[in-house]
């Protein structure tokens, strides 16, 4: 069965490249921008053809687990090597001087195809959706986002959503770059501290609803005994037990704990390792300045590590936007607790009440909102060009 | 696995920081324990709750146990016993490294392309390419799913056209490495320009002159002093993807041979019920190969891997 795999050097037909034209003016102009369209659309399509016509045997449901898995991993990792190899060979054949301009099209072009495929179609999809009705059969002009900004748990969601977008990211940028630079100065277990804030990285969504009920659990009287964390601690201190989940509006602040909980080992590695990058020549220096710790981190560190703060930053507003598993897999009622936030209120119209319309207006209006920090993040993308 | 915060093993001395100045007090010490404690209480509690027996799960807290650790009948193996043999565990193990271990190459890949021509290429859009690949983080992968699911078992028709046909991509592991890798992309792309674009261009500029073309550079040059970030990205992506329940169940599907292990285990709760010891015990079997990439990536997150590079 194993056969079937595809012999590397079947190199896909090269799109004529001795078109390309000797004299370097005005005719070459379309050469070129015919060559970019070629090269940046249709050879990654060929290849992802063939290498599709290969994969059959992926689909066989009855084949060895152990086969499978083997050529899944060998055609999936080798076939993404391959495509970038053959096109570079393609480009290669161009005239020099057409060369270095089509391969920049070659190295972001299998990038804009895919985001074109599982993005960007997707995304137009959802704004025609949002100017329909329910059922998406009729226009309804502006409407589904009148409900957006009308219904009262529409807004009470953009209020909390308001609220995940800047505490959360707070919390863990700053929790994740204060323990990668503590850690950073420690002369052993590093390794051991930063693996144990990371862990819960490792949780699936289902595991970490599974894992905060153990904190917040609570049963009233008669229903068992409480196995919450917190409410045992409550009990402890002879308090009665409190429904964590249902204390507005704190049980906001509860469930934003979950994800910095989940979320603070991204923003630590990920600050390590740009804290890392910094040359040592630079904190040294400083130091035999005479430079504090504090002001080596605030005046040095935390300067040179800028770019990779907003990295993160940028990432975690962004996925405080997204959230809504953990509103959505709590056993309290999000509407009568007050807990709803944008992306919740988009899957539940979308997929539990049937609107599409309404769900596809909450998406857009998500989409828009992030246009502010797609411009800070452009101002820096320039800046970051302008001074290297 | 170092799931319990006590009796941490002595790390080796890393190489960059022997004997320096740098050793941490008291205080910085004292913090980084509080904070790794508080951080490991939930997954203390998770652990603690797989080994326990039922009866006491749903009797008493699980931070009695820690009061009477030796008392031998509510301790137990038997949870991970029924999480193993309840499903196809091992079938449904392989199926998940057949997806995630592609659908975390091929997105760094691409995406490395990606990110150093927008970092150290020259060419018209990129500005307003870069732009658009950031802006797409915020799409919310929920909102794909529908359109891309039509897309594999329908194609786009518009009006009676077919634009693109049936590829017929539904339930096969292309379908869901390539849905992994378009979902996974903006980030990539994003983390690692930010990345590759911060390299010092004397490096590029000097190898541009002693006539290296951008392929050599990037792969000679770029993705060796990238690892820091290549690993990082790879330990996200894997994670992102081994963990994923939603777009797993869409695109491989709910039931039959290539359910991959999230799915298993949401089988499994639907078939044991809401029982906290199982569930526990199978999240734990579930984290089991991410935290092992995550220690086996984590020695490259070395200090000074692009110090001196520039001298050099």
């Amino acid at each position: 069965v194993t056969t079937t795999v595809e012999e590397p050097p079947a190199a896909p037909e090269p799109p004529e490249p001795p078109e390309a034209p000797q004299r370097p003016s005005a005719g070459s102009t379309l050469g070129l921008s015919i060559m970019r369209v070629i090269s940046a659309a249709a050879i990654p399509i060929i290849l992802f053809v063939l290498l599709w016509l290969t994969f059959d045997f992926l689909r066989d449901a009855d084949a060895n687990r152990f086969a499978l898995a083997g050529v899944a991993i060998v055609v999936g990792v080798g076939g993404v090597f391959l495509l970038f190899w053959m096109m570079n060979r393609v480009v290669d054949l161009l005239s020099e001087r057409l060369r270095e301009r089509v391969r920049p099209y070659v190295f972001v072009g299998p990038a804009l195809v895919l985001l074109a495929v599982f993005l960007v179609y997707p995304v137009f999809n959802t704004i025609f959706i949002s100017f329909e009705n329910g059922n998406s059969t009729e226009f309804v002009g502006l409407d589904n986002y009148k409900f957006v900004f009308t219904d009262v748990n529409m807004l009470r969601s953009i209020r909390n959503t308001a609220g995940w977008l800047i505490l959360v990211p707070l919390a863990a940028v700053s929790i994740g770059l204060a323990f990668a630079t503590m850690a950073d100065k420690l002369r052993r277990g590093e390794a051991v501290a930063k693996s144990l804030i990371f862990l819960p990285m490792a949780i699936s969504f289902a595991g970490a609803s599974i894992t905060w009920q153990l904190i917040y659990s609570y049963r009233s009287q008669g229903f068992g005994s409480n196995i919450g964390l917190l409410n045992g601690i409550m009990l402890g201190l002879g308090q009665d037990p409190v429904k964590w989940l249902e204390l507005q509006p704190w049980n906001n602040l509860f469930l934003m704990v979950i994800m910095v909980w989940m979320q603070t080992g991204f923003a630590m590695v990920v600050l390590s390792a740009a804290i890392k990058a910094i040359p040592d020549e630079i904190i040294e220096a400083a130091r035999i300045d005479g430079a504090s710790e504090l002001q080596v981190f605030w005046r040095i560190m935390v300067p040179t590590i800028v770019p990779t703060i907003v990295v993160v930053t940028t990432y975690m507003v962004i996925n405080a936007m997204k959230v809504f598993d953990i509103v959505f897999v709590q056993p309290a009622n999000a509407e009568n607790n007050g807990t709803v936030v944008m992306a919740e209120r988009m899957l539940r119209w979308f997929f539990q009440l049937n609107h599409n319309g309404r769900g596809a207006a909450v998406a857009v209006v998500l989409f828009v909102a992030v246009i502010p920090v797609m411009i800070w993040n452009m101002r820096r993308f320039r800046e970051q060009e302008a001074i290297r | 696995m170092s799931a319990t915060p006590v009796s941490a093993p002595i790390e080796p001395e890393r190489s960059g920081n022997v004997g320096d100045v740098r050793t941490g007090g008291w205080l910085i010490r004292i913090t980084i324990i509080v904070i790794v404690l508080l951080w490991s209480i939930p997954t203390l509690g998770v652990l603690i709750t797989s080994f326990r027996a039922e009866e006491f799960v749903n009797t008493s807290g699980w931070w009695t146990a820690l009061a009477k650790p030796f008392e031998a009948a509510q301790w137990t193996i038997e949870n991970y016993r029924v999480a193993i043999e309840g499903q196809e565990f091992g079938s449904a193990f392989m199926n998940s490294l057949a997806m995630a271990i592609p659908a975390t190459v091929i997105p760094i890949t691409i995406a490395a392309f990606a990110a150093y021509a927008f970092s150290w290429m020259e060419f018209r859009g990129r500005y307003v390419m870069f732009v658009t690949v950031v802006g797409l983080l915020v799409v919310p992968l929920q909102m794909a799913l529908i359109p891309i699911l039509k897309l594999f078992t329908q194609g786009i028709m518009l009006g009676d056209y077919i634009i693109v046909p049936d590829l017929d991509l539904n339930q096969s592991f292309v379908g869901i490495w390539l849905a992994h890798t378009g979902f996974g992309l903006p980030l990539a792309v994003y983390l690692l320009r930010n990345y590759i674009g911060s390299l010092p261009s004397s490096i590029i500029e000097s190898a541009r002159i002693d006539g290296a073309d951008h392929f050599t550079i990037f792969w000679r040059l770029i993705i060796p002093l990238s690892i820091p970030a290549l690993a990082a990205f790879a330990i996200f992506q894997f994670m992102w993807v081994w963990n994923d329940l939603l777009v797993a169940y869409v695109f491989l599907g709910g039931a039959g041979k290539n359910i991959v292990l999230t799915v298993a285990l949401r089988n499994l709760v639907g078939s044991t019920g809401e029982n906290w010891q199982i569930l526990t015990a199978a999240a734990f079997i579930s984290m089991s190969l991410p935290l092992i990439v995550f220690f086996s990536l984590q020695r490259y997150f070395v200090r000074g891997l692009t110090a001196g590079a520039v001298k050099g």
